[in-house]
């Protein structure tokens, strides 16, 4: 364990450098004079000037990557220009609220695909089967942006029953989660029934079965545990998405998450505080990716990488 | 699912969605930037069958020009994407060693990214506009093309056809053209099918946050963020965009599923 995690370690690091270097460049790609982009071209010289000098943009580009990186290491994101307030501490008061709601979106969209998999493998090509092949098809061809809108519409202006936006009881919480987990629901129904389906093809399965050995215990023990390796991937994948996913469904709630947040600064042209955002995001899925990672080897002993 | 009657079903609808859309200047009853207040958010009438926007204009002939957009940037997306990792998967494939190596990390680094999170970052600093969009979708797209291309040609150039080649002397460029490229074109199909939905969608998303396509230019993504002003009074400025969207994905879904079962059996 300790080789195999040394060795995902050893790829960890490069790809989370070259992360955190292609979201220095970004902010260097600005068209033209990126601090007359930011104040406006009526902005004052001096005005000007001591933006470069607070971003560093005075300095060589080398130096600027170096003070990045080294600012990065002690956790300075730089402040933002219009909060008059450091990065670090604007995005540690959204962050929460972010986490919040991709986790209960994972949660619903677990709630929904599990039952719905297993349903869909114990009764091939039933009604539930073909149920749960729409739903997937259909979950995975409804962009959320169109799909907040029409459970806004449904559950909160025509029934009443939800508000449509903002944050505080569990209540506010539903709709975005839903909106945020239905298309991940969609996708790990897919991925689960089609594991389940293979799973219990297998040769081990029916050696299980012939023992003699509970319906129950072949299902948890031998299908479902050999089945959510693939499943465990796409569950990862999927909560880096929701990182990103949150960009469109906390706008569409007004949910004071990091999404939100990111958007905001887009708009208000808050380079410092965009780049914040995308570096925490980004971040946050590289590092998710490789606890994943890590998870095979408990729920698989027999994965290797390159051993 | 029966594969080829979906597949059919599929092609139909795209078939339908693409004449709407390339014949918008033709069928569409008005000129989608035309505005008339005095005939703001109509539900539904005979001059107006899908009805009218906050500025009077009509809802029918923004959402099929909107479709021309979409189309526009998938398309474009798609074949550049395609382009640009078919390049370099064939040569981290075939040569392997350190141009391998090197192409494989800057692949890991973006694809480090969730990708949305990147085409909206690309747009930010570089501004909307629809080659911006375009430019930025390309960015994160390759990779899926360039890990396929390179996994297909890591195991083609074992195979017998490929060292029969090789011992003939042909050269790397025509063992790549001639021998390689032709047995990626089915997982290729397949991928690039479901790359054009996605970037459809991605297309959406960038016009909803107003990072897309810039304004009055109809597009159904940022009809939609128009549309969510007026849920309540006005319901089908949401409605019909959204569904032309869903509709164009769902029929590419169709598409790329039966693709799939089509070529995975044929390849079994």
């Amino acid at each position: 364990m300790n080789r195999y995690l040394l060795q995902r370690l050893g790829l960890l690091l490069p790809t989370l450098l070259g992360a955190l270097s292609l979201v220095f460049v970004l902010v260097h790609l600005i068209p033209g004079d990126p601090v007359e982009v930011m104040l406006g071209e009526t902005a004052s010289g001096a005005d000007k000037q001591e933006l470069r000098r607070t971003l560093g943009l005075d300095q060589p580009l080398g130096t600027q990557y170096g003070s990045f990186l080294v600012k990065l290491a002690g956790a300075d994101l730089g402040r933002s220009l219009y909060e008059q307030a450091s990065v670090a501490a604007i995005i540690g008061s959204r962050l929460p609220a972010t986490l919040e709601l991709a986790a209960c979106a994972m949660f619903a969209a677990i709630l929904i695909s599990f039952p719905l998999a297993i349903l869909a493998t114990v009764f091939p090509g039933g009604w539930i089967d073909r149920f749960a092949l729409w739903f997937s098809l259909l979950g995975l061809s409804l962009p959320n942006f169109w799909l907040g809108p029409l459970l806004m519409i449904l559950f909160s202006l025509q029934l009443g029953w939800l508000p449509v936006s903002g944050r505080g009881t569990w209540s506010h919480l539903v709709l975005p989660a839903l909106t945020l987990g239905l298309g991940m629901a969609a996708i790990v129904t897919r991925m689960l029934r089609a594991s389940l389906l293979q799973v219990m093809g297998e040769e081990f399965v029916r050696t299980a079965r012939a023992k003699g050995l509970s319906e129950t215990r072949v299902w948890l023990k031998h299908t479902l545990r050999n089945a959510m390796l693939s499943v465990t991937t796409i569950l990862s994948l999927q909560f880096g998405s929701l990182l990103a996913g949150s960009l469109i469904t906390e706008t569409i709630f007004s949910w004071p998450g990091l999404g939100r947040l990111t958007i905001q600064a887009i708009q208000t042209r808050d380079y410092p505080l965009v780049q914040g955002c995308v570096l925490v995001i980004a971040t946050s899925y590289v590092l998710v990716n490789f606890c994943t990672d890590l998870l095979y080897k408990v729920i698989d002993p027999r994965v290797s990488y390159g051993e | 699912m029966a594969s080829s009657l979906w597949c059919r079903i599929g092609v139909g609808l795209l078939a339908l969605l693409a004449v709407f859309a390339l014949l918008a200047p033709v069928l569409a009853p008005y000129d989608p930037l035309r505005q008339s207040l005095d005939h703001d958010l109509i539900a539904h009438s005979f001059e107006h069958p899908l009805g009218t926007d906050k500025l009077g204009r009509d809802i029918l002939s923004r959402t099929m020009y909107g479709g021309r957009i979409s189309l526009m940037v998938g398309i474009s997306t798609v074949v550049l994407s395609l382009a640009i990792g078919l390049l370099f998967g064939s040569v981290s494939g075939y040569f392997g060693g350190w141009i391998d190596h090197a192409l494989m990390r800057l692949v890991d680094i973006l694809m480090a990214f969730p990708g949305i999170l990147l085409a909206i970052a690309f747009t930010a600093v570089l501004g909307p506009g629809l080659d911006h969009v375009i430019l930025a979708l390309c960015l994160i797209g390759w990779t899926g093309y360039a890990r396929l291309v390179r996994g297909e040609i890591l195991s083609l150039r074992e195979r017998e056809f490929i060292q029969a080649a090789r011992a003939l002397g042909c050269r790397p460029k025509r063992i790549i053209l001639r021998h390689l490229l032709p047995n990626l074109i089915p997982p290729l199909m397949i991928q690039a099918t479901f790359g054009l939905a996605a970037a459809i969608v991605a297309e959406g998303s960038l016009s909803f946050l107003g990072l897309g396509v810039e304004p009055p230019t109809p597009s159904w993504g940022a009809m939609l963020n128009d549309g969510r002003q007026f849920l309540l009074v006005a319901p089908h400025l949401t409605t019909y965009p959204g569904l032309a969207l869903m509709l164009t994905v769902l029929a590419l879904n169709l598409v790329g599923d039966a693709l799939q079962d089509r070529l995975n059996y044929r390849n079994r």
